[in-house]
Order: structure tokens, then sequence, then C-alpha cells
């Protein structure tokens, strides 16, 4: 089995040993210096692993975990750039009589159950289309429904904003083709949040969709054979094979998802500004305007926290509720 | 049987055209001129005015610097990933070292914790460091991604030791091993994984727009973002901007599709 690498390893290995040192540490040229010159003692297995790793720890710690825990801290305090005073919990106790935080957090969680289980739910129809053998063109069909997940946000949100136009939006012309009056899309409270709901499902529902066809793929095909065997029809077969084979794969995109979901900014910043009467202010984008257009850096920091402590609580119960049970 | 294969096709034809007839009228609104952007009903054929709205866009927000200001950003950030992600999944995937456990799960655990919550200390961190509005605040955030890591680790893993080990047995070093057996077998996912980087930087839009504050410094998300939001808009030329925004995410999907997918199932089905 290792004759074959054990074999070429050394006569490429022969040909490249000089310069063996240098492509390696393009992306690491403060390391490799040292590395060259004392590479007999540096690079032992032991010590291999630590240096390997230590890029991810730095670029960790200083962007990942110091942010963390210093928005933590910032959270506990008041007051403008460095004249911070420890206030302890009051930003907290802020927040849960802000009426608009409530409001955010209900336009969220509003805009949350009716967005994710709508686009799992078509995501889940389209890849079983696409897995279905008996259509014709797959690969077209495929590489249509995934490429809008491409999108950039803002791209997204900029064609949505006239496409949702009332008086001369792609949308409403579309509709007035059936018959329907024009919907006042970004103008209304109501229709607003249906817009974002749409726009959010258009741009995310085929990389879902993309995710459940490998899932699909990966179902072994004698389930299905011993099934029908068994007299089970297509209904049946669903409902006992594929939806609990695809059980790690739901999981991981409705806790993605719902991530994604309530922590919204791009789309309504883009859209809507949050409007229309702050029907589409999210948590996230009032968190943005404490921080970012009122520099109040203790108020906003407790609203990320907050929204951390929802959507790992939500998180935890969709693990509990979804998960293998052993 | 047959009638069951043609019904789906059809409802995938009307789900393909759902996802991709914005994208038509979005290149059709933006050879347009601005006032006929919004006339009803809606212009589905190109117009002639695609050379003027660029020229347009030249003067509002800098087409061009605005575009290699995107492209060394995301470009950069595609290295500098691709690079930290491979070097600590491959020690995450094939070495036994004292705290990998709990790194490793304490990356993963970043995944919950909303950006959010992290962009005020970097802002602040910016700031001390004297930072804000370069290039560095926008690319230096984006160069540890847990994703790519976790991505990385899934695919050396089922790499077969013994693949290393007889080179180690051979008397390489533990680089060339690296460099010479674990990246060229790997390419595949890795070219995968520096593509989601790339698009990712390329669409970055929450960040750049904090860090950065001179329209000369603008990625295009920013600058068509703030061009949006102006009294005077010409929408026109802003629908260009998302236009070319869009385009080469999708001429690199065009070309790369396998890569796109295979990178995606690799993430999503791996245990």
């Amino acid at each position: 089995m290792s004759l074959a690498p054990s074999e070429r390893a050394p006569a490429t290995g022969a040909a490249h040993a000089t310069a063996t040192g240098i492509p390696a540490g393009r992306g690491t040229p403060r390391r490799t210096g040292r590395a060259r010159q004392g590479r007999r003692r540096l690079l032992t297995r032991e010590s291999v692993p630590y240096l390997l790793i230590m890029p991810a720890v730095l670029g960790f710690a200083i962007f990942k975990a110091y942010p963390i825990a210093a928005s933590f801290w910032i959270s506990l305090t008041t007051g403008n750039g460095d004249e911070r005073q420890f206030t302890g919990l009051a930003n907290y106790r802020r927040l849960l009589d802000d009426p608009l935080f409530w409001t955010a957090l209900k336009n969220t969680a509003l805009i949350l159950v009716v967005q994710v289980p709508l686009m799992l739910g078509l995501a889940l129809l389209v890849a079983l289309g696409l897995n279905s053998t008996k259509v014709w063109l797959r690969p077209l069909w495929r590489l249509g429904v995934f490429v809008s997940s491409l999108t950039g946000l803002v791209a997204a949100g900029v064609m949505f904003s006239v496409i949702l136009n009332r008086d001369a939006g792609l949308l409403n012309w579309v509709l007035s083709l059936f018959g329907v009056d024009r919907v006042n899309w970004l103008g209304s409270p109501v229709w607003a949040r249906v817009g974002v709901v749409l726009v959010i499902t258009w741009h995310y529902t085929g990389y879902n969709a993309v995710m459940y066809l490998a899932g699909l793929q990966g179902v072994p095909k004698e389930l299905y054979e011993a099934a029908m065997v068994d007299g089970a029809g297509p209904v049946r077969r669903f409902f006992s094979i594929t939806l609990p084979q695809l059980r790690p794969i739901l999981l991981l995109t409705v806790v993605l998802s719902t991530i994604g979901t309530l922590q919204l900014f791009d789309e309504p910043y883009v859209l809507t500004g949050g409007g229309p009467d702050n029907a589409t202010l999210t948590v996230t984008m009032y968190l943005y305007n404490n921080g970012f257009k009122y520099f109040d850096f203790g108020y906003a920091s407790a609203l990320a926290y907050a929204l951390a402590l929802i959507v790992s609580l939500l998180g935890i119960l969709q693990v509990r509720l979804m998960g293998e049970r052993r | 049987m047959k009638l069951r294969g043609t019904l789906l096709t059809v409802l995938l034809a009307g789900a393909f055209g759902l996802c991709v007839g914005p994208f038509y009228w979005l290149a059709m609104a933006a050879t347009q001129d601005n006032k006929d952007v919004f006339s009803w009903p809606p212009k589905l054929l190109p117009g002639g005015h695609l050379m003027e709205n660029l020229q347009g866009l030249q003067e509002s927000i800098g087409l061009t610097r605005v575009l290699l200001n995107t492209l060394l950003v995301a470009g950069l950030q595609t290295v500098g990933a691709v690079v930290v992600s491979v070097l600590a999944g491959y020690a995450f995937a094939k070495f036994d070292f004292r705290g990998r456990n709990l790194f490793f799960v304490l990356l993963l655990s970043t995944l919950v914790i909303p950006d959010t919550v992290m962009l005020i200390p970097i802002f602040q961190m910016m700031m001390d460091l004297g930072l804000i509005d370069s290039y560095e605040s926008v690319i230096l955030p984006g160069l540890v991604t847990p994703f790519g890591i976790f991505l990385m680790r899934q695919a050396l893993r089922s790499m077969p030791d013994e693949l290393l080990d007889a080179a180690r047995v051979d008397g390489a070093g533990e680089l060339r091993v690296l460099w010479r057996i674990v990246i060229p077998v790997n390419r595949p996912i890795i070219a995968a994984l520096a593509l989601f980087v790339f698009l990712g930087g390329w669409n970055q839009f929450v960040w750049p727009l904090i860090a950065l504050r001179s329209p000369e410094m603008y990625t295009l998300p920013v600058a068509t973002a703030t061009l949006q939001g102006l009294a005077t808009t010409n929408y026109a030329q802003v629908l260009l901007a998302g236009a070319i925004a869009a385009i080469p995410v999708m001429a690199l999907f065009l070309v790369l599709q396998r890569q796109f997918i295979s990178g995606l199932l690799a993430g999503a089905t791996k245990e």
C-alpha cells in the first residue's frame, strides 16, 4: 500500500531538496527565516503542529477571543470613547425597558419563524426535484438555482429595491400580468416585511437546496430497495428513510439559517433602512445604529451580547430537539 | 412516469426562472437611461446607455479605483485565509498536540457568536492602531476563518497516514511533506476554499462600511450602498454597480462549478 508513494517521494524530494523551505514558507516569511537556520532543532514532529497552528492561534486571539471578551466588558460600561465608567448591568437594564429593542426583536423573530421554514421547505422540494432521475437538464437547473446564493448582499439589495418598487417594479409588473393589483412592497409595514422575507428566500434557497441534494445523494440506495420490497410507497419512503437520513444536514441548515436570520442586517439596511415605521428594524440594525451612528458602544455591546445569548440558546434548543437521539 | 418527469422539469424550470430572472432584468436595466429604469412596463431588452452609465459610475464613485480596492482586499484576504486554514487544518487533522481539542472547540464555538459582537472592539482596536480607513483594517479580521479551518481539517483527515509516513521514512522534512504531498493531493478542496473566501471578501459589506471612511478606499459594495443613499441617486448607475458586483461571481462559478459544489459538499457531508 505504501510502496507507491515511498518510491515517488525520494525522487521528487531530491530534485527539490534545496527549494522546499522557500515555497512552503511563503505565507509565513518571518518564521521561515528562523526555521531554516535551525531546521533540525525546530522542525521536529513535536514542534511542527505548534508552528502550523500558530497563525490561527494568533489571529483567533486578536480577532475573535479578545473582541468577544472586550465586548462583554464594554457592555458593562457607559461613556464615550476612552472615558468609560463601569456601570454594571445598567445597559442590560436599559435594554429591557427599551421599546425599540423589543420592536427589533419582534421583527427579527417574525421574519425568522416565517422565513426559515419557508426557505428550507422550498429548498428540500427543489433538492428532491434535482435528485430525481426523471428530470431533464438537471445540471442547468442546479446551476441556476445555486447562482443567486453567490450574489453579494448589496448587489441583491439594490437589485430588489427597484424590482420591489411599487409603481414600476418588475415584480408588480409580473403580478399585473396575472391581474394582481400593485403592491406597495417597501412602503407599508406589513409588505415591507414580506418583501424582506422574499429577498432572503430568493437569496439562500438554492444554497440550502444544494446542501440537501448532497445529503440525498448520500442516502444508501439499498434502504430504498429494501423499503420497496416491503411495499412502502413514495410518501412512506420519504418519511421513514429520506427525512431521518437527512437529519444531520437538516439540523445543520436549520441552525445556520437561524443564526443568519437572527443577525439579519444587510437586506433591510439596503432595502428599507429599517422602515417604514421601524417595521423591518432588526436587532443587528438597531445595534449598528447605536454603535456606529450614536457611538454608544456600551449599549451596542449589550445588544450584541443579548443577541448572542438568544442565538446560542436557540442553537442549543435546536440541537436538543433535532439532534441524534442516543 | 414520463408525466411526472415532465411536471418536475417544468417546476424546476420555474424555480430556475425565479432565481435567474432578476439577474436578466438587472443586466438589461443597467443598460438603460436613468429615466427608463422606472418605466412601465419594465424594459426587458438591452438599452443603449451602458457606456454612459459606466462613465457616470467612474465619475460618481471612481469605479476603477473601487474595483481595484475590492480585488486587492478580497485577493489578499484569500491568500492569507487559505494559508492560515491549510496550516491549521493540517495540524488539527494529522498531529496530536496539547490543547488540540480545546482550541478546536473554541474555534468552532465562535461560529454561533454573531459577528456583530466583535465589531466594536475590533473597531476600537483599529482606531488605537491608527488603521481605520486602511486596507489592513478590512483584510486582517478576515484571515482566521473557523469555517476554513474546519473545512481543511475535514478534508485532510481523509488523507491516508501511510502517504505521509512513507515520505517521512524517506527523510522528507515536515515542510517538504506539507508542500510536496499534502497540498498537491488536496488541491481541489483548497481551490474550493479559496473560491469561498474570495467570494466572501468580494461581497463583504458591514465591516468595510464601518472601517472605511474615504470614498477612494471604498470597496464596491460600500460604494454601491453609499451611492444608493444619495438624494440624487441615478438608479441606472446603482444597478450597473450591482451588476458589476454580481458578474465576476457568476463567471467564477460558471468556470469552477465543480470546485464550488464539491467544497460545499465536503463541508456539509463529512462528519
